[in-house]
């Protein structure tokens, strides 16, 4: 979501880079850009003042003329701020070497006598529900604990009935609806159940409300008041636009937040509402919602948040996310492939399936750097998953004898396989293509450590290669 | 248009234009307009979600013609409501669904958790009052409950409801419903689709799937494709007209949420930008919460005029 706000600081900021030295009219020219951006980006004005007003400060300052690079130090001093302004603890003062640290996500509180209480709270259509589902469904299946779900909308037709279905898919029990019953005691009638049923938490899923709905806040206010939950979490559409302030602060004046979760980042919105409801409330974001499927939740890190607002990329979540669905071992057997240079077919299936698995390549491109153009670039090229798709069934139609010795494929190999796979020899021709470019780019990366690997990628797209080679060689980019 | 619609959207866009108007009364009792005083205009607007760039234009605007003079309060405020209303008015065009097809087919389009279904439910209450004979086709298939929650529309407002399962296609959906709607005569179909964010490129394949399926039975549907809004949403509003209106043909907007504090900016930008019908307003959660764009009232409610 926030690739476009990176885009434009990156233009601003490239603009700045290529100066020797630094003057107060760059920068003043700088933050006029960084304020329209950030104003494009939906940050709250009061927040967006602060901000500049902050880092102009620091960058027309004795740090930056002594600095060799004066261009790089604005980069560096707009990335602290950043960082700063959306939860992380800045770089200690006078260590201009060092990056700004980041505190690293913060759980979720399950403090105090089991079970505990996270109560869900926000705007109609914020994606509470789904929330709810997500975060139950990792308690469980991560945290190993049990969980029982609960809603307490009786507004929306079908809103706990969309909860128990969610319930079912995700394994995560859910109490009964009581028809006609209301939330106070819903709550009351949930707590009991994670008593006796010896559950570790209870999630408490509210009913969307205006924050000026001053009926409904009194009902949550005492909803809260009789569950007394560890974590009081408000769910925001990371498109919200300059009113996040005025929710967020309503909110919390009258439930008192412990934290945020920010919905819809997998969209293209710019995300500033997550700056100004950090800034607003001094909550930690918590939690991201990036899809519409169950296990599509990520930890916020400010620090790769702020990052990737200055087109510096997201590499270390995708790392981590590579980390998670690609299997130890299939990791380390790829590796020493690569090293060696040898790379066949089956290790590009393999690539392609947990490609598919992180999210295709345009969630995967959202977590590099620099790659804003090269997006557009994929999306003329139309890569979606329903080629990479195509393409595992190409190489499933290969005997193993040719997946391990791909040049053994000629002329009536390749009519075998097209026929097999319901695909012309074209697309057969095209994949093994790809497969040579992505051999040839391994062994660079094998030898490389991954330098090149962001170079032959572009070029890769460019030369309208079809599909970007295997991103990931999880030895490359380590 | 009643009165009391009116005075319900005034209600709830009270808490923005009491803001916009008390800053504009901070800015401008017995004061020049000087520069300073322009960009604090500007800002003001900003704050209510008409984006940097159409804030800055309304701003040039009342400058223009009134720079380094004394102004008052009230005089920019009018001044403002007259530039939005201009802006507005060749919007505000309510939803006839009034065609020669029988059925007309209304596709309804937008981001998860805008209000499709609800805004649906409201349409099929407000088309039955006007004693139409509506049937609705739950065409999100993919979110839980989804088509439970239209049937419970379809029941409160009379309309019956074409279903599948969970996890069916909602393009044969659509079909299907066009061809009952036929066979019962009904003279307007409104079809649900599922939320989809407009850079999901699969899903909005699908989207457009929906659409191809439907012509196959009449080519000139869907007589409307209408783009629900969250008015909470900020300037990625634009991409979601954008996109939607690229890929699926948007005739018009409804917009819906309007009963919070924040709203009204984000349109005006968009009729600046795209120029599309504004349809309807969602100003709460009942069945007769759906009201008709009425750009005047809108304008000088934002501004916090009578």
């Amino acid at each position: 979501m926030f690739d476009s706000l990176s885009d434009r600081l990156g233009s601003v900021l490239t603009g700045l880079k290529r100066r020797g030295a630094l003057k107060e009219s760059d920068v003043d020219q700088a933050m006029r850009d960084v304020r329209l951006a950030l104003l494009e980006a939906d940050v709250a004005l009061p927040v967006v003042k602060d901000f500049i007003a902050g880092v102009k400060a620091e960058a027309v300052g004795q740090k930056v003329l002594k600095s060799v690079t004066p261009g790089q130090m604005v980069v560096k001093i707009v990335h602290d701020g950043l960082v700063e302004m959306l939860g992380g603890k800045p770089a200690a003062e006078g260590d201009e070497g060092a990056e700004a640290a980041d505190t690293g996500p913060e759980g979720i509180n399950l403090s105090g006598e089991p079970p505990s209480v996270i109560l869900m709270v926000g705007l109609q259509g914020s994606g509470k529900t789904t929330s709810t589902g997500k975060i139950a469904k990792r308690l469980a299946e991560r945290d190993r604990k049990k969980v029982l779900m609960a809603s307490l909308d009786v507004y929306r037709p079908a809103a706990q009935e969309q909860l128990r279905v969610l319930g079912e898919q995700a394994g995560i029990p859910t109490l009964p609806v009581v028809e006609g019953q209301q939330p106070v005691d819903i709550a009351k009638r949930a707590l009991q159940a994670g008593k006796f049923g010896g559950y570790d938490v209870v999630m408490l899923d509210t009913a969307g409300r205006l924050h000026v709905d001053e009926g409904l806040m009194q009902e949550v206010a005492a909803v809260k008041a009789h569950a007394n939950p560890s974590e009081v979490m408000l769910v925001a559409d990371a498109m919200t636009g300059q009113d996040a302030v005025a929710v967020a602060d309503s909110f919390n004046q009258r439930v008192g937040l412990t934290g945020i979760m920010l919905t819809r980042v997998d969209g293209d919105a710019r995300g500033g509402a997550a700056l100004s409801m950090r800034a607003v409330t001094q909550c930690p974001i918590k939690l991201l919602g990036v899809g519409e499927k169950l296990d599509e939740l990520e930890d916020f890190h400010a620090d790769r948040i702020a990052g990737r607002i200055l087109g510096m990329g997201d590499v270390v979540s995708l790392v981590e996310r590579a980390r998670d669905t690609i299997e130890a071992e299939d990791a380390e057997k790829l590796a020493k492939k690569i090293q060696k240079g040898q790379f066949d077919l089956e290790d590009m299936a393999s690539q392609l399936a947990q490609m598919r698995k992180m999210g295709g390549l345009e969630g995967l491109l959202g977590m590099m750097p620099g790659v804003g153009k090269m997006k557009e670039q994929v999306k003329a090229a139309n890569v979606n998953e329903g080629l990479l798709k195509r393409q595992e069934a190409i190489i499933s139609s290969m005997t193993p004898h040719e997946r391990r010795n791909p040049k053994v494929i000629h002329a009536s190999r390749k009519q075998r396989i097209a026929k097999g796979a319901g695909a012309s020899i074209q697309e057969v021709n095209k994949l093994l293509k790809q497969y040579q470019t992505m051999a040839k780019m391994m062994k660079k990366v094998g030898k490389s450590g991954g330098k090149n690997l962001m170079r032959g990628l572009g070029g890769m797209l460019g030369g309208g290669g079809g599909l970007p080679p295997g991103m990931m060689p999880p030895g490359g980019v380590r | 248009m009643g009165g009391s619609w009116f005075q319900r959207l005034k209600d709830g866009l009270r808490k923005t234009s009491s803001r916009l108007a008390t800053g504009i009364g901070d800015i401008f009792t017995k004061r020049k307009l000087d520069a300073e005083a322009i960009e604090e205009l500007e800002d003001l607007l900003v704050m209510a979600d008409l984006g940097p760039a159409t804030a800055a234009k309304l701003s040039a605007a009342i400058a223009e013609e009134r720079f380094d003079k004394e102004v008052d309060e009230a005089e920019v405020r009018t001044a403002l409501a007259d530039e939005i209303t201009t802006l507005l008015e060749p919007v505000a065009k309510p939803l006839t669904a009034e065609s020669d097809a029988n059925p007309h087919v209304v596709l309804v389009v937008g981001v998860n958790g805008s209000g499709k279904t609800t805004t649906i439910g409201k349409l099929a209450h407000a088309l039955k009052s006007d004693g139409k004979s509506v049937m609705l086709a739950a065409g999100d298939t993919f979110r839980a409950a989804a088509i439970e929650q239209l049937k419970v529309w379809g029941g409160r407002a009379g309309a019956p409801v074409v279903a599948k399962e969970q996890g069916a296609d909602s393009a044969s959906l659509a079909y299907d419903a066009i061809e009952q709607a036929r066979a019962q005569g009904s003279d307007v179909l409104l079809i649900d689709t599922a939320g989809r964010l407009h850079n999901k490129a699969d899903l909005m394949d699908e989207l457009r799937k929906v659409l191809r399926v439907i012509r196959k039975l009449d080519e000139t549907a869907p007589h409307d494709v209408l783009l629900v809004l969250d008015a909470t949403t900020g300037q990625n509003a634009l991409n979601q007209v954008e996109v939607f209106g690229s890929m699926v043909d948007v005739t018009g907007l409804v917009v819906t949420k309007l009963d919070g504090t924040a709203k009204g900016g984000v349109l005006v930008a968009l009729a600046e930008r795209f120029g599309l019908p504004v349809h309807a307003v969602g100003v709460g959660e009942q069945a007769d919460d759906l009201r008709p764009f009425a750009a005047r009232d809108f304008a000088r409610g934002l501004m916090g005029l009578d």
